[in-house]
């Protein structure tokens, strides 16, 4: 074993800079080994250690009467009354999807459930945030198939649904996808696990899979740096789910959780072992020592510095109450799992490690973990960023048959159906959802409750191109009215930033503007943002991604019958639109898909308005006058009518509006104005809707009616729903199976 | 009467069902599990869906090694009932109480959904309170659920009217459009020649509750305590 001072040029090739490496040297007072340089580069990656975040970070707003658990442990959690609370993050895990898509994928969902689980909850759903190249590119159908068939292939066999998420086209994905997972569990109160180590003398224990030698690195080279031509050469340090192993782990960590033994529990995720043991001794300001010889292993003669960097999946480190140790034997036990005492809970503040009876770790702990580098990047907004705002809708011609510009929106691949993604996810077991994906938003309820909560996952990263400020502004505000949409009070947030090269000044600015977009949102909407992740370096051959900021937010529904969704139920219903429509294309997914042009500024928000608007629909739901509810989004009002149309489980219903436009008709039929939502209401209600509106201050008008099996929108648009159900379901399989993508207009 | 519901390492819907048969259709129903050979006295057993030991070899082929399934062998060999359903459903037919296999969908994906089936058969215990030719909406969701068997048993499942439920469209019709998965013949569901082991595909413990959007299943649960109750009074 060379346990002998490193040099420079080791440390560079580890990721580290010069700077750092030489601080870090200075903070330990000595040069260190491999297996040290090793930990440092782990734990000072930018996907573990936040340096370029952590300052912007800063700014927002994490408090609020509900919030039990904010951002800094494994996952965030909020009171929802009866002494329990909604425990959810989100978290990324792009790279090695694109790498490896079924893998990639199935371990994303894998880590963020164990975030969940960690903290005590049991997982009831979980959600996912997908983005792809064009259909034009070679590698999408390949990229696609692979992370629905790996989303599904583990949220599946572990038993949790998968009730919702979004999935978008765009070629700024082309060569770096995103896979967002989402988790929400549910847990008591005073159940709540922590990753805090205390108790000098308390045992370590090791439980879950055994180690192997994937995923070494897998934060440090494949999470925190682009891709460039070698990039299938990092292959190996993409790693291998089990999921049939993660969820004895769910059911194992979950029993022993009942028992008096667990002082502190941590996910190993990225950087594995190391990670886990420095951050839960950071959080209790204590140290650990562990002894390698005790891990078990899947594979001979691993070294030090493999077991300490594995991101082997299914694994857990436990701080146990000295004495409980067989405790937690019989438990993993019963489950057929291992459950080891590797180390001890020490009062030094250092991380020591030792193997085959030689100590090859002895650093202090501060500076690998609260002590890494923070650094303020700099920023400046790209130089096309004025021109890209500027669009003439002169030059945009007018539609001339709208029949046809209504059938291609419903057929591109960022509005048509998603079920062609969702059959492919058990939407059922737990046996909670109330709502299946196809609505705004998913509905679970909460077994021994009368009550649910509604989840939705949202970005425009096209208006987030446009503005990151408004567009993030923009994504807080719809997943919110998105659940508010089924009859929920919006009450926390996670987020899931991904952005390029922080080290760029146009990419820090964007993602600076995009955090200040979430915090005013978040501050208008009294929304708090309990957890989240960073996904940096989302870049190919220096070309970064479009930035999406993603925003999933949980809702409470205190009664469950009253929960609401986006189709039309009634024959005869009034069609009501909440908010005003202005003449605005820019961003918008018609200018996109119909005119080839991804220009101007995203549609005007007015967070004042936009708090109104979905407190009048929320009371009207709560009020159980409202029989559907539907927000506006890509496609404008004339795809949200078809889509209450033709969404729905049961025959499409057709809707006859009699309005005509008062601005540009296709502004009018497919502009994106924001803080609209389209609802349906029994005629006799529409009085006591118009009193909420009023109320409110709500613009509100009467479109016309549920009615037949044709929608008809003023003279612009008459067409059979069978014919739109038909396009609209269909696209999403027929582009996956090759067919070429419609042509624009 | 009692229901036990087996979990399996594994096995994902057995809480679900323990919950619907309970708890919601109101039927007494207690866990089993799978290293317990005692069968705590139960009336029927329950095998349910899930990926038990994780099914990387091919669906239930190590389950039916369960200490558990010698117990669930001898009670179905001396006229015990018996219901499989999805994975519970395969690993009757690796244990060699049902006959034929489940292959992976045509599809070759996971499907997930909603699917009709017309009850072929109402004169089972399992299905005595439905009426014969009724199609009943349940969820399905598997990645294995395509029914096969050679030609001389598919024969003699269909002479002896053992197929007690397929995949049937709106109109009651066992089209190929409404076959989710591949299965011959649209099957569904079978029961042994005995008349007391039965395997269906479609999740009757998820189709128990209005709220959750289905409620034909708990016909199922409901058949099963009938007919145990005449038994009992004979």
């Amino acid at each position: 074993m060379n346990l002998s001072p490193v040099d420079e040029k080791t440390a560079l090739e580890h990721g580290l800079t010069a700077e750092e490496y030489a601080g870090f040297c200075e903070a330990i007072g000595r040069t260190p080994n491999l297996v040290e340089l090793g930990v440092v580069s782990v734990m000072w990656s930018e996907h573990c250690s936040y340096k370029s975040s952590r300052a912007v970070l800063r700014d927002l707003p994490k408090e609020g009467p509900r919030v039990v658990q904010g951002p800094g442990e494994n996952a965030g959690a909020v009171s929802i009354g009866d002494g329990l609370a909604a425990v959810f993050k989100i978290e990324s895990h792009n790279h090695p999807s694109y790498i490896e898509p079924y893998q990639g994928a199935a371990t994303g969902v894998g880590g963020i459930l164990r975030d969940v689980f960690t903290m005590g909850a049991r997982p009831i759903a979980n959600l996912n945030s997908l983005r792809f190249g064009s259909f034009d590119h070679p590698r999408t159908r390949y990229l696609v198939s692979g992370v629905v068939a790996g989303v599904g292939g583990y949220g599946n066999c572990v038993g949790v649904p998968t009730v919702g998420g979004e999935i978008y086209f765009d070629r700024g994905y082309n060569e770096n996808i995103l896979v967002n997972a989402f988790t929400l569990g549910i847990v008591r109160e005073n159940r709540i696990f922590r990753a805090k180590a205390s108790g000098i003398g308390n045992p370590v224990l090791y439980v879950g899979s055994k180690t192997g030698r994937d995923g070494i690195h897998g934060a440090s080279l494949l999470a925190s740096s682009e891709f460039d031509d070698e990039t299938e050469e990092k292959r190996p340090t993409v790693q291998v789910g089990d999921p049939f192993t993660e969820k004895l782990l769910i059911e194992a960590c979950l029993e022993l959780m009942e028992k008096d033994a667990v002082v502190a529990i941590q996910d190993m995720g990225a950087a594995g072992l190391t990670s886990s043991s420095v951050e839960m001794a950071d959080r209790g300001e204590v140290g650990i020592r562990i002894d390698l010889d005790l891990v078990p292993k899947r594979e001979e003669k691993m070294t030090p510095y493999e077991i300490l960097l594995s991101e082997s999946q299914e694994r857990m480190l436990i701080v146990a109450r000295a004495g409980a140790e067989e405790e937690v034997r019989e438990v993993f036990r019963k489950w057929d799992l291992d459950a080891v005492v590797i180390g001890e809970v020490t009062d030094d503040r250092r991380l020591r490690v030792f193997a085959g009876g030689v100590e090859v770790v002895d650093l202090p702990i501060a500076p690998l973990a609260h002590g890494a580098p923070v650094y303020e990047r700099r920023w400046a907004p790209p130089t096309r960023q004025a021109d890209m705002q500027r669009l003439s809708l002169t030059d945009v011609p007018v539609p001339g048959d709208y029949n046809v510009s209504l059938s291609r929106l419903l057929a591109s691949p960022n509005i048509a159906s998603r079920r062609w993604v969702f059959s492919q996810y058990d939407q059922y077991v737990g046996g909670n959802t109330v709502v299946r994906p196809g609505s705004d938003a998913a509905v679970v309820r909460v077994k021994g409750t009368e009550k649910a909560l509604a989840l939705s996952v949202d970005c425009n990263s096209r208006y987030c191109l446009l503005d990151p400020y408004v567009g993030a502004m923009t994504a807080v505000v719809e997943a919110a009215r998105n659940v508010v949409c089924a009859g929920a009070e919006p009450i926390g947030v996670t987020d899931c930033l991904n952005f390029g090269n922080p080290e760029k000044p146009e990419v820090m600015w964007q993602f600076r503007e995009a955090i200040k977009g979430i915090r005013d949102a978040c501050n208008a909407l009294s929304l708090p943002v309990v957890s989240g992740n960073v996904s940096f370096y989302n870049e190919t051959e220096g070309r970064p991604i479009p930035p999406t900021p993603t925003i999933a937010v949980v809702g409470l529904i205190e009664d469950v019958r009253h929960h609401c969704v986006q189709w039309f139920e009634n024959e005869g219903d009034l069609v009501v639109l909440l908010g005003r429509t202005r003449e605005e294309l820019g961003g918008s997914e018609y200018l996109a898909a119909l005119h080839g042009i991804v220009r101007g500024t995203p549609p005007w928000m007015d967070l004042a308005v936009e708090k109104a608007v979905q407190a009048a629909c929320l009371r009207a739901i709560r009020e159980g006058i409202v029989a559907s509810a539907h927000d506006l989004s890509e496609g404008g009002l004339a795809v949200a009518l078809a889509e209450s149309c033709i969404s729905g489980p049961d025959e499409p219903l057709g809707a006859e509006i009699e309005l005509e436009a008062s601005i540009r008709p296709d502004a009018w039929l497919f502009g994106e104005s924001q803080s609209r939502i389209l609802m349906s209401v029994r005629s006799r209600h529409l009085a006591r809707l118009r009193e909420i509106a009023a109320e409110q201050d709500v613009h509100l008008t009467v479109l016309g009616t549920v009615r037949g099996s044709r929608l008809r929108i003023g003279r612009l648009i008459d067409v059979d729903v069978h014919d739109l159900r038909d396009t609209w379901a269909s696209s999403l399989a027929n582009l996956m199976a090759g067919d070429p993508r419609p042509e624009a207009v | 009467m009692k229901f036990g519901v087996v979990t399996f390492p594994g096995s994902l819907d057995d809480a679900d069902t323990v919950y619907a048969v309970r708890d919601v259709v109101g039927i007494e129903t207690i866990p089993l599990w799978h290293k317990d050979r005692d069968l705590h006295g139960v009336d029927c057993i329950v095998l349910p869906g899930g990926f038990s030991y994780g099914d990387y070899l091919r669906s239930g082929a190590l389950a039916r090694f369960a200490p558990v399934m010698s117990s669930v062998v001898d009670f179905a060999a001396s006229g015990g009932l018996v219901i499989g359903l999805c994975n519970g459903f395969q690993i009757l037919c690796e244990a060699g109480l049902l006959p034929g296999a489940l292959v992976r969908n045509q599809s070759l994906t996971f499907v997930c959904g909603q699917a009709r089936v017309k009850v072929e058969r109402a004169d089972t215990p399992f299905t005595g309170l439905c009426q014969r030719g009724a199609v009943l909406r349940l969820p399905i969701k598997h990645g294995e659920g395509c029914f096969v068997a050679d030609e001389s048993t598919l024969r003699r499942l269909e002479d002896n009217r053992q197929v007690v439920v397929r995949y049937v469209d709106e109109g009651g019709a066992a089209t190929a459009g409404a076959n989710p998965n591949g299965s011959l013949n649209n099957i569904a569901g079978i029961i042994n020649e005995g008349g007391n082991v039965f395997g269906m595909m479609p999740h009757a413990e998820h189709a128990c509750e209005e709220l959750l959007g289905m409620k034909d299943g708990a016909l199922f649960f409901r058949s099963i305590e009938s007919w145990v109750g005449r038994e009992v009074r004979r």
